[in-house]
C-alpha cells in the first residue's frame, strides 16, 4: 500500500510538472489560435540562458553570492524569452494572420528548430547545472498510516507548490487584470477584440511572453531535476498528451490532464510494464489521450468544437 | 514561345482525359523519366547515388504517401515515420519467416500490413481532426517506437536489435551496387507516382478532396466520410509503407527503430508543407528540397567560415544548420504557403505568355 502511495505521490509531481509545459501550450493557443510546438525549445532555451547567465554572474561575483547570481540568471532569461516573444510576433505571427492552423502549426516547428540552434550557440549544448537551493533530501512521511513511511523527494514538493502558486497567480491575472480580460477577449474572437480597440500585436507579445515565463518556471524547475541539456525540448512531446486530455483550450483541464498523465504513466510503467518489457510511460499516456479522444473529442475541459458548413 | 497549347486540338473524349493534356507537358515528363533512366546512372557517382539520389527517391515515394492524406483528404498526420517502420519490419518478417519470399511480393506486403495499421490509426479522424488528430497519429509513431524496440518476435530476436537483409534479389537478378538500387527504387518511384496521379484524378481521390475542403458538406451531398477517410488512410499508409521497406531494405540494409522515430515524421511533413500540399509535383520537390540542404549546408558553412576566417565547429555547424533550416521553413511559409508546387505553376504560368505578355 505505502508503495502504491508512493508511486501514485511520484506520478503527481512529475504530472504537476508536465502540467506546467501543457499550461504554456493552452496559453498560446487559447489567445491565438496556434498550437505552439516550438514551446519544448522554448523550455529549453529559458533554462539554458538561466543556467548559463547565472554561472557567468556567479563567476564575476566571485561566488559570494549565489542568490545574487540566480536572480541575475533569472531576470536575464527573462529578458531572453521576452525577445524570443517580441521577435516571434514580429517577424512571424504578424505576417501569418489569417492563415490556416496546419501552417501555423508547421511554422512553430521551423521556430523551434531556430530557437534551438540559437540557444545552442549562444550558450553552448554541454550540460549545464541549475542550483537554485532546492532540497536534493528525500523525507518519509506518514510513518504512523503504514509500515516503513512512504519516500518522498522534498524537491518534488517545492516544485509541486512552485507549480500551484504559478497557476494560481495565473488565474487571477486571466480573471481580474485588465490584460487578462484583453487576453481572453482575443481569445474569443480575433476581429471582436480588434474592433473594441485591442491591439491584436500587443497581446500576441504579451501572452508568448507569459508562455515564456512559465517555460523558464518549467525549465528551472526539470533543470534542476535533471540538468540542463538538450533532451528537455522533447518535454514538449510528452506534455502534448496532457493538453489533448484536459483540453486545448482549458487552464485547468492542463492541470487536472497532467496529474491524471502523471499518475496513470507511473502507475502503469510500475504495475503493467513488468509484463510487456517496459518503457510503456511514453505510448501509454497517448493512448490514454486517444481513449478520452474518441468519447469527448474536445478533451476533458475543452470547449465543445462546433462544426458549421 | 515554346509552351503553348494553341494548335493542340482533343478530338476524342480519351485525349481529353489524358494525365498530360498540353504535349509539352507530356514530352517534358517523358524526358526526365529517360534522364533519370538512362542518364543519371551514367553520370553519377557512388556518393551521389548513396547520399543524395537513393534517399531522395525513397522519400520522395514517403512523401507522395503522406501528401494523398494530408494534402489530398486533408487528415494531419505526424505518425508517417511509424507507417515506414511498420512496412519495414513487415516486409522483413516477409523475407525472413517465408521460405523464397521474392522480393517486391514482401515489400508490397509490408505496405499492405501498414495499410491495416493505417486504417486502425485512422479511426480516431472520424471523430476528431486537425491538431487532435495529429496527437492521435503520434500514439501511432510512439507505440511503434516502443513495439519494434522491445518486441523481440519482430526483430527476429536479433540481440542488438538492429535487423539486416542479406541479399536483394529480383527474378534472379542481385541488386548489390548503387546503380542498381538506385534503378530499383527509381521503378518503384514511377510506378507509384503514376498510380497516385490516378487515384487523385479518379472518383476516389475527388471524394478526399471533397472531405479536405469541407467534411460535413462532402456528407451532405452523398460521399461517405469514413469510407473516404478511412481508404485515404490506407492508401497513404501502403505508400508509406512500402517506401519504409525500401528505405530499410535498399538504402540503409541494416537498421533500428530509431531509424523511423518521430523527426522522420515531422521531417515527411515538412516535406509536404515545403513541396506543395495536394501536388504530385510538389512531394518530389519537398523531398529534394530536404534531402539536399543539410547536405548543402554541411559542405557550405565551413566554406563559408574559411572565407570570413573563421573555422566552424561541427557543433556549430550542426547548430546552423538547425537554425537555416528553420529559417527556411518559416520563410517558405510565410512567403508561399502553397509551397514549391505553386512556384511551378506560376513558373509554367508565365512561359506560356513569355515572350509576349500581353
Amino acid at each position: 500500500m505505502a508503495f502504491f502511495i508512493e508511486t501514485m505521490l511520484g506520478g503527481l509531481m512529475t504530472g504537476m510538472l508536465y502540467s506546467l509545459v501543457a499550461l504554456g501550450f493552452v496559453l498560446i493557443f487559447k489567445a491565438s489560435g496556434v498550437f505552439n510546438f516550438a514551446q519544448g525549445a522554448m523550455v529549453l532555451v529559458a533554462a539554458l540562458a538561466m543556467a548559463r547567465f547565472s554561472e557567468w554572474s556567479n563567476a564575476a561575483l566571485g561566488g559570494d553570492s549565489l542568490f545574487l547570481a540566480n536572480v541575475i540568471g533569472i531576470v536575464g532569461a527573462g529578458a531572453v524569452m521576452f525577445v524570443v516573444a517580441w521577435a516571434v510576433e514580429r517577424f512571424v505571427l504578424r505576417k501569418l494572420v489569417n492563415q490556416e492552423g496546419a501552417t501555423l502549426l508547421m511554422v512553430t516547428l521551423g521556430i523551434a528548430y531556430v530557437l534551438e540552434g540559437l540557444g545552442q550557440t549562444f550558450f553552448g549544448s554541454e550540460i549545464y547545472s541549475i542550483d537554485v537551493g532546492m532540497p536534493k533530501d528525500p523525507v518519509i512521511m506518514f510513518e504512523g498510516l503504514f509500515e516503513g513511511g512512504v519516500l518522498i523527494n522534498k524537491e518534488d514538493f517545492i516544485a509541486a507548490a512552485l507549480a500551484a502558486v504559478l497557476v494560481a497567480g495565473l488565474t487571477v491575472f486571466f480573471q481580474k487584470t485588465a490584460i487578462g480580460r484583453a487576453l481572453r477577449a482575443v481569445a474569443d474572437d480575433h476581429q471582436a477584440a480588434q474592433s473594441v480597440g485591442i491591439p491584436l500585436n500587443k497581446t500576441w507579445v504579451i501572452v508568448w511572453c507569459v508562455a515564456g515565463l512559465v517555460a523558464l518556471v518549467a525549465g528551472i524547475i526539470w533543470g534542476s531535476k535533471m540538468g540542463v541539456q538538450f533532451s528537455l525540448v522533447t518535454v514538449a512531446l510528452r506534455a502534448l498528451p496532457v493538453v489533448i486530455l484536459g483540453g486545448l483550450t482549458s487552464v485547468p483541464g492542463a492541470i487536472v490532464g497532467g496529474l491524471i498523465i502523471g499518475v496513470g504513466e507511473k502507475l502503469s510503467e510500475v504495475y503493467l510494464g513488468p509484463y510487456v518489457g517496459g518503457g510503456i510511460e511514453i505510448w501509454f499516456a497517448y493512448v490514454m489521450a486517444l481513449i478520452v479522444l474518441l468519447f469527448r473529442p474536445q478533451g476533458l475541459f475543452g470547449e465543445k468544437i462546433i462544426n458549421r458548413v | 514561345m515554346f509552351y503553348r497549347e494553341n494548335g493542340q486540338f482533343k478530338t476524342s473524349y480519351a485525349a481529353d482525359q489524358q494525365i498530360f493534356t498540353i504535349a509539352q507537358d507530356k514530352w517534358f515528363v517523358w524526358g526526365l523519366i529517360a534522364f533519370a533512366a538512362l542518364a543519371v546512372p551514367m553520370l553519377a557517382d557512388e556518393y551521389m547515388f548513396r547520399a543524395i539520389l537513393i534517399p531522395f527517391l525513397v522519400l520522395s515515394l514517403a512523401a507522395l504517401g503522406v501528401n494523398l492524406l494530408v494534402g489530398y483528404c486533408g487528415q494531419i498526420t505526424l505518425g508517417a515515420g511509424a507507417f515506414m517502420a511498420i512496412g519495414a519490419y513487415a516486409a522483413y518478417n516477409f523475407m525472413v519467416r517465408i521460405d523464397g519470399m521474392p522480393l517486391v511480393l514482401a515489400m508490397l506486403l509490408g505496405g499492405v500490413s501498414a495499410a491495416a495499421f493505417g486504417i486502425l490509426f485512422g479511426i480516431p479522424s472520424l471523430r476528431v481532426r486537425g491538431l487532435y488528430l495529429a496527437v492521435a497519429t503520434l500514439a501511432a509513431q510512439f507505440l511503434c517506437d516502443w513495439a519494434f524496440l522491445r518486441i523481440g518476435w519482430f526483430t527476429n530476436h536479433s540481440s542488438s536489435g538492429s535487423v539486416s537483409v542479406a541479399k536483394l534479389e529480383m527474378l534472379g537478378w542481385v541488386i548489390d551496387s548503387p546503380t542498381e538500387k538506385y534503378l530499383f527504387c527509381l521503378a518503384f518511384v514511377i510506378a507509384f507516382a503514376f498510380i497516385a496521379k490516378n487515384l487523385t484524378r479518379a472518383a476516389i481521390g475527388r471524394q478526399w478532396m471533397a472531405i479536405r475542403d469541407m467534411d460535413v458538406a462532402a456528407e451532405v451531398i452523398g460521399i461517405r466520410p469514413m469510407f473516404a477517410k478511412l481508404s485515404a488512410f490506407a492508401v497513404s499508409s501502403f505508400f508509406v509503407g512500402v517506401a519504409g521497406a525500401l528505405w530499410g531494405f535498399v538504402h540503409l540494409g541494416s537498421w533500428e527503430p530509431a531509424a523511423f522515430s518521430v523527426d522522420r515524421s515531422f521531417q515527411l511533413l515538412f516535406m509536404v508543407i515545403i513541396g506543395g500540399m495536394g501536388s504530385i509535383m510538389g512531394s518530389f520537390f519537398g523531398a529534394a528540397f530536404i534531402v539536399i540542404l543539410p547536405i548543402f549546408l554541411n559542405q557550405f558553412l565551413p566554406l563559408l567560415g574559411s572565407l570570413v576566417g573563421v573555422t566552424v565547429s561541427t557543433a556549430g555547424i550542426s547548430h546552423a544548420e538547425l537554425i537555416i533550416f528553420g529559417s527556411l521553413i518559416i520563410f517558405f511559409l510565410i512567403v508561399e504557403p502553397h509551397g514549391l508546387a505553386r512556384l511551378w505553376s506560376i513558373a509554367k504560368q508565365k512561359l506560356r505568355l513569355w515572350p509576349f505578355p500581353h
